[in-house]
């Protein structure tokens, strides 16, 4: 059966996209054969930083013929009904179509519309225009004289050559016949850039690899990868060194090249007195270049890395950084060319090592310079220039926003463990590398360099620390981190934001948090579990509102304290749900210790009485177990049934059976038992919750369950005696008033 | 390049390097213009780029322009980095279907041989938010080096390109670094000469660097800049509102209200070095300068220029 190659060949294709876009191309291409009756056999897609390819194998030669019955209108149906159905059906005459009965319809028209198969070759001259028209590039452009037309081809970057072939292997396959914009599909391509830019021809895939190969084009992604990271690897190695791998680099360059040349350049040994962070995140961010480092010590060797913080916090260990303990980085980098050189590539890597030399210099120069800085100025004086710096228009300046995270750090630190004066120097260094040369030239160093300087000008390990750690959690993978002072300013930074902007009505909304205050929210929640902290949320919102209150400047809307602690725990509340959900906590029930105590104000939107997360946890947790037991499924049960009667009886007589119920108008043992159960289990579930034994408090409400069920047994609700009925009703109505200090059991589900 | 005499080679000669493609440019068949007589932060400002690129008319010109990115000043004292540097602009409209090949001629031009060196097109989506302006293309990188930025624009001014146009900037001081071999900028020979007829680049603008990184950081009066920001963009609307006819089919004053816009940018960019508008402030001062680009552009395109008649 015959195959089709296709490869759109173009101007360089952004590293980034290529992966997606050669999957992208192969599903277009493979779903519109099958919906086109044409079942292939496989399919490989590749891209290259100048082409995407595609290789389709055993796709039949002709569609399949179709047939099929088309039904039209019943026998009599008006002139307009029978034309239309004549032309959608492609009959001359309704003389062609044939007669059918059908109970129902009656005598209808049917006409058998035989489709024959076609050339699989036309399909694909169809199909083929359309998948390029709507290729679903990140971002596409025009180009060209072209660009000023309407319905001008849009691509990644200029598309200049279709290869389109299409036939079996044994044969010269022939070209598809299309053209998109101007551009006919044919045979023709061309190999690498510089050394091999002549046309080729091209017919079937293996043709084609093997021509690209010999025109100095590697066409398969993978491979390219492979020989950078191997040849990278051997060249490292041959040297006495060690790659320091980065899988995210090595796609990117794989990407940038057509026939991978691994090199390997040198810079100034002095240069290696940098943090290992910045060298790395120089040569890898600018020069797109990987470090390397010397070859680990023999096995026994090598000292293990000591934390010097508390085991959740200080110095990560993982990751490719050259920090501490491991082997330092080498005054060596790799780079990747895309070309082999006249010259075996001595005047490449001299280019490189000229610019990598001036980056660093570059960024020895801040670092010197910082460091100076930090040192000859003390930092109240350094910091006064974040007097001049707005924050936001209506927050104040940065200095007035480090004075407030400052004091609530402070506040926060005897909660968290941590030592306060700690927290309040950390508080106010915490931004101070946002000022300095190498954080305005790297902006990902933010914290890290704070960390270093902070270091370097003997601050306390903690406070330094800190400096790089109140940033974090950034996202949802990023770590949380457990050293007391860190979190101080942590929770305090979050903090200060969240209620800021909330306090001047700029909250997010949609798709838009322009301030990613929701990753703030996060972050705290997140804090504050991992922790194990116990915070009242709303206590936190008042301080860091009146923290804030004397900064806001006018105009617009300000929110009231109220609204904004009310609307902020809220928001909090989603926020936790989410990310107990994504943890595999049900849903319902954490909405059901969440809303222990919530009243309600207009549209369903709840004033939440819980506002600390680590109990909510806690009571989620108990409630899961409890609702694992018979007890709980049976008391549920029994919930459910009570507040299913109440519910009904309410909205027929229209009123609501909320009061006492009184003890002269119980008429039956079973009542009586219950109420007295109701007493002792909601006494005993209240005592238990304001000790946090939550686990305990649903005990209480176990010993519920048998005289719920002794009620429902023994005792009738809608009796004729309107007082007693009324007074049952109130009864029922207790059993939910009861379990609502544990839980509120009308949000699990079952 | 072999037959042009030593002072005038472009690895050895700044001004070669300048003279240079120039030449490859006029010999294409492009105008070459002289530099923008107004303060700009990069040569796309020039409305011979801004404005020409919007509206129908073929339009090929290239010209240096001096940037000015009073943020980047060293006191002289980077090897890398200036607040007052030379862009080689080139723009064709429309975009030729070789431009790729264009340009890498005229790095051969320039005595950058492709057998000896790894020449590479890296993704650089360029957007100029001040001129509500973006475009898809490249940063050209030589032995990992960028020497050029390479840009079909898309959108200029908010609006449409149709046609789109090729950029290409060159950084020259950064691309004659390369090919005269040496690592700071002041080192540069500028005029190709040896012995005491050679004027370096220090000899240029070191004194220059040094002053105007003293007025950008420390001394430029913010009070009165806050106050030229304010002008120049009263002006702006002033003019543009003056330059419409009754019907607002034609205007008649876009390039003079353009002006005010450039003037809007350059000011807002001292400020922002003098450090006194934060990250928030920032943007909404980047919105102001963008309405401006904005109205300039849309009066553009109601001239002779901009396709109107």
């Amino acid at each position: 059966m015959p195959d089709l190659l296709l490869e759109l060949f173009s101007e360089e294709i952004p590293a980034r996209m290529q992966a997606r876009a050669a999957e992208d191309l192969r599903k277009m291409v493979t779903d519109r054969l099958v919906d086109a009756g044409l079942v292939y056999e496989g399919a490989t897609a590749f891209a290259t930083p100048r082409r995407l390819a595609l290789a389709v194998q055993g796709i039949p030669a002709r569609q399949p013929d179709l047939k099929e019955e088309k039904k039209g209108p019943r026998v009599g149906a008006p002139e307009a009904a029978v034309q239309g159905f004549l032309k959608s059906a492609g009959l001359a005459s309704i003389a062609e179509a044939t007669i059918q009965r059908d109970p129902k319809k009656g005598e209808f028209y049917v006409a058998l519309v035989e489709k024959p198969g076609r050339p699989a070759i036309d399909v694909l001259a169809e199909i083929l225009p359309v998948v390029i028209r709507t290729f679903p590039w990140p971002k596409s452009m025009r180009w060209g004289e072209r660009s000023s037309r309407s319905g001008a081809l849009a691509w990644v970057r200029p598309l200049h050559s279709i290869l389109a072939t299409f036939g079996p292997e044994t044969e010269t396959p022939d070209i598809v016949p299309f053209a998109v914009d101007g551009i006919a599909a044919g045979n023709a391509t061309r190999g690498h850039r510089f050394l091999a830019p002549r046309v080729i021809h091209a017919s079937h895939f293996a043709d084609y690899a093997a021509k690209l190969e010999r025109a100095k084009v590697v066409l398969d992604p993978a491979r390219r990868r492979e020989i950078i990271l191997t040849d990278a690897k051997h060249l490292a190695f041959a040297q006495g060194f060690e790659l320091v791998e980065d899988p995210a680099l090595l796609e990117e360059v794989a990407g940038l090249v057509e026939w991978p040349v691994v090199l390997m350049g040198t810079f100034d040994h002095d240069f290696l007195r940098l943090p290992p962070e910045v060298i790395r995140t120089t040569i890898r961010v600018n020069q797109k270049c990987f470090v390397v480092r010397a070859q680990p010590a023999p096995e026994g060797t090598q000292g293990s890395p000591v934390s010097s913080l508390s085991p959740q916090g200080g110095e990560e260990k993982s990751g490719p950084r050259g920090g501490e303990g491991r082997p330092a980085l080498a005054n060596k980098f790799i780079l990747v060319a895309n070309t082999e050189a006249a010259d075996g590539g001595a005047a490449i890597v001299a280019g490189n090592e000229r610019v990598i030399r001036a980056r660093l210099a570059d960024a020895k120069f801040f670092y010197e310079t910082d460091l100076r800085h930090w040192r000859d100025v003390p930092l109240d004086m350094r910091l006064m220039k974040f007097k001049d710096i707005v924050f936001h228009e209506k927050l104040g300046t940065q200095w007035e926003r480090i004075e407030r995270i400052e004091r609530l750090a402070a506040e926060l630190a005897p909660l968290l463990g941590a030592d306060a004066e700690k927290a309040r120097r950390a508080a106010r260094l915490a931004k101070a590398d946002l000022l300095t040369g190498m954080v305005g030239e790297f902006p990902e160093l933010q914290g890290l360099m704070g960390k270093y300087y902070a270091r370097a000008t003997g601050e306390d390990e903690s406070v330094a620390v800190a400096c790089e750690e109140h940033y974090k959690p950034v996202g949802p993978g990023d770590r949380v981190p457990g050293n007391p002072v860190s979190v101080a300013v942590a929770l305090a930074d979050k903090f200060d934001t969240l209620v800021g902007f909330w306090a001047i009505d700029e909250r997010p909304t949609g798709s838009k948090d322009p301030y990613a205050l929701r990753r703030a929210a996060l972050g705290i929640v997140r804090l504050v579990l991992s922790n194990e902290i116990r915070l009242r949320l709303k206590q936190v919102v008042d301080l860091a509102y009146r923290e804030i209150d004397r900064h806001i400047v006018g105009p617009g809307e300000v929110l009231s304290v109220d609204d904004t602690r009310e609307d902020l725990v809220g928001f909090f509340a989603d926020r936790l749900v989410v990310l107990l959900k994504e943890q595999g906590a049900r849903h319902d029930l954490v909405n059901a210790a969440l809303h222990v105590g919530a009243r309600f104000i207009a549209e369903g939107e709840p004033i939440y009485e819980q506002d600390d997360l680590l109990l909510i946890v806690r009571r989620v947790e108990a409630l899961g177990k409890f609702l694992d037991t018979e007890d709980g499924k049976n008391l549920l049960a029994g919930y459910k049934r009570a507040t299913n009667i109440i519910r009904i009886e309410e909205r027929r007589d229209k009123t609501e059976y909320t009061g006492e119920p009184s003890a002269e108008l119980y008429r039956q043992a079973e009542e009586w038992e219950l109420a007295r159960a109701i007493d002792t289990a909601a006494a005993e579930a209240s005592a238990a919750v304001a000790r946090e034994d939550f686990a305990a408090a649903m005990s209480a409400m176990a010993k519920l369950r048998p005289h719920v069920d002794a009620f429902f047994d023994k005792v009738t609700v809608n009796v004729d005696d309107p007082p007693v009925r009324a007074n049952r009703l109130k009864l029922l109505n207790r059993i939910r008033a009861a379990t609502g200090t544990v839980a509120d059991f009308s949000r699990i589900a079952g | 390049m072999a037959e042009l005499p030593p002072h005038m080679r472009p690895d050895r000669s700044f001004q070669g390097l300048i003279l240079a493609l120039q030449r490859y440019w006029a010999d294409y068949g492009c105008v070459i213009l002289q530099p923008y007589d107004m303060e700009v932060g990069a040569g796309t400002f020039h409305p011979a780029t801004t404005l020409r690129a919007l509206g129908p008319h073929a339009w090929n010109a290239a010209y240096v322009q001096p940037s000015r990115r009073p943020k980047d000043g060293r006191y002289g004292e980077n090897p890398n980095r200036l607040q007052h540097y030379y862009q080689f602009q080139v723009i064709l409209k429309p975009s030729p279907p070789e431009l790729q090949d264009l340009y890498l001629n005229s790095l051969a031009a320039i005595g950058i041989d492709k057998a000896f060196h790894d020449l590479r097109f890296v993704e650089d989506d360029w957007e100029s938010p001040t001129l509500g302006a973006w475009g898809l293309g490249w940063e050209c990188w030589c032995d990992g080096m960028e020497v050029s930025q390479f840009t079909y624009f898309q959108q200029v001014a908010g609006f449409e390109c149709a046609p789109v146009s090729g950029e290409l900037t060159y950084g020259l001081e950064r691309l004659a670094c390369y090919l005269q071999g040496v690592d700071s900028i002041m080192d540069l020979n500028f005029n190709g000469r040896a012995g005491n007829q050679k004027v370096m680049y220090r000899d240029v603008f070191l004194q220059a660097e040094q002053e105007y990184s003293r007025h950008n950081f420390e001394f430029a009066d913010t009070d009165m800049l806050f106050e030229q920001f304010r002008m120049a963009e009263a002006a702006c609307r002033k003019y543009l509102d003056a330059g419409w006819d009754t019907e607002h089919a034609h205007h008649l004053m876009a390039l003079p209200a353009y002006d005010q816009c450039i003037k809007a940018s350059h000011i807002f960019n001292l400020l922002d070095a003098r450090g006194v508008i934060s990250v928030t402030e920032r943007q909404s001062y980047i919105l102001r300068v963008r309405d401006l680009a904005r109205a300039c552009g849309e009066a553009w395109l109601k001239t002779a220029g901009g396709g109107t008649h």
